[in-house]
């Protein structure tokens, strides 16, 4: 293997674009384990690190721009983003030890693809951007549509993300993502579920995204059970239409992490927990994290 | 396979290396530098034995290609004590007896370095938490927890009596 570490997003157009054989990287926790275990090694390695906006945290009177290779522990650590994104910011958090938070983007969890990646539910509920790099400039497309199934992107060859856009959210709002995992730390979620919900000044509910993870071959919206929130108090029946509409929307895997039917299950449960905390945050009523909501 | 010269710090000192492109930085610390305290585990990022310093920040070198250490800073098990004097980390592993067979030893001591180094009074849930990414198999944890609370403690005494002193 090659290794080339460009500066600006150029560069690494270019570097790509020398060899089919070449891959873009951020902190590598997928790709070396995956080459450890047999996958074939590409012949050139672009190290996005390097390149000042792949690695950077800015905010606007608007909106959040990340680089698509800024370690998730500057997610987390950031005090001004975790205020205003704590769901976004705790599904960074999940992302393996602080050893790996240290190396892990939300770039590369969204590329590495797989199901099961804790930040894109949050990043769905937020509904970030991702700004592209391609040959002929860069091109902006919602995170939605970056992933197509297990291991697999819209992107095409010689393109990478350079950064994602969010916009900050309006007021009375909360997002959350909580997950379920057998153990406490270093765990692949079973489901994971992210929600944003903004409310009125009578506590009825203007506006409200719920997405799915690990229960699916792609992270999810929900869309029935959004439209189950809107224009009503988040009580006992609203949070029951949210887990129906949930476990309604999963098409899981049998697998060692869960079963069809378990998964299913969890997902309507995690779903309903999910709103609640993001309802109370919305309120500020919120005392706990997701740990006993 | 190319070889890339490769220009860092490690624990104080310039260092210069010719590594394979490929090769992880656990690799080439091990074999190019000759740090044998880095320690191979999993090889996958998921046991931290192999953890280091980079930029202050505790990862797992087994993560890295050795051409990203490029004008970084490294710290390892081997720059951890000052001259002949333990750390207190060190120290309160040894005297806690925080360790059995040992290969883990140098990761959890220099994830703890990270932590005490952010977070000079943790709790015992935050020390937990911290360390959540080192694996160790013989000792259960509890006396790594304990002897790494018991040296933030005295990490905080030398850092008062040396404030007294100014």
């Amino acid at each position: 293997m090659d290794y080339l570490a460009p500066t600006t997003v150029a560069d690494a157009i270019d570097a790509l674009a020398s060899t089919a054989d070449s891959r873009v990287f951020a902190g590598a926790t997928d790709l070396i384990p995956q080459i450890r275990s047999g996958r074939p090694e590409p012949g050139l390695l672009v190290d996005l690190k390097r390149i000042d906006r792949l690695t950077a945290l800015a905010e606007s009177d608007t909106s959040w721009t990340i680089g698509a290779a800024t370690p998730t522990s500057r997610l987390t650590e950031d005090p001004s983003f975790s205020s205003q994104f704590p769901g976004l910011s705790e599904a960074a958090g999940l992302i393996g030890s602080d050893q790996i938070q240290n190396r892990s983007s939300l770039g590369g969890n969204l590329c590495n693809a797989s199901p099961a990646a804790d930040s894109v539910p949050a990043m769905l509920v937020n509904e970030a951007r991702a700004v592209v790099a391609t040959a002929d400039g860069t091109r902006t497309v919602p995170v939605s549509d970056v992933t197509t199934g297990p291991g697999a992107t819209s992107l095409q060859a010689g393109e990478f993300i350079v950064e994602f856009e969010v916009d900050k959210p309006p007021a009375n709002t909360g997002d959350a993502y909580l997950r379920m995992t057998p153990r406490t730390e270093m765990d692949i979620a079973v489901v994971g579920a992210g929600a944003r919900v903004t409310l009125d000044a009578d506590g009825n509910c203007t506006e409200a995204r719920v997405a799915l993870g690990a229960v699916a071959p792609t992270a999810r919206r929900v869309s029935d059970a959004e439209a189950a929130l809107v224009g009503k108090p988040i009580n006992d029946e609203t949070l029951a239409a949210v887990a129906a509409a949930a476990s309604a929307a999963c098409d899981p895997i049998d697998d060692k992490r869960g079963t069809i039917e378990y998964r299913k299950q969890v997902a309507g449960v995690l779903a309903k927990r999910a709103v609640k905390l993001a309802a109370d945050r919305a309120s500020g009523t919120a005392t706990t994290n997701g740990e006993s909501a | 396979m190319s070889r890339t010269h490769v220009n860092c710090e490690i624990n104080g000192d310039h260092v210069d290396f010719l590594s394979e492109s490929g090769a992880s930085l656990l690799n080439a610390l091990r074999d190019d530098v000759g740090l044998m305290g880095v320690k191979e585990g999993c090889g996958t990022g998921d046991c931290g034995a192999c953890s280091i310093l980079m930029d202050d920040r505790v990862t797992c070198a087994c993560l890295i290609f050795a051409p990203e250490a490029e004008g970084r800073t490294i710290v390892t098990i081997e720059g951890l004590a000052a001259a002949d004097e333990l750390h207190p980390l060190q120290q309160c592993f040894l005297e806690g007896a925080a360790l059995q067979c040992g290969v883990c030893t140098p990761g959890f001591l220099l994830a703890a370095k990270a932590l005490l180094d952010n977070n000079p009074t943790p709790t015992e849930t935050e020390v937990r938490y911290a360390l959540a990414g080192n694996l160790c198999r013989c000792t259960g944890y509890d006396k790594i927890i304990r002897a790494v609370l018991e040296a933030a403690d005295i990490l905080a005494a030398n850092a008062a009596t040396n404030g007294d002193a100014k």
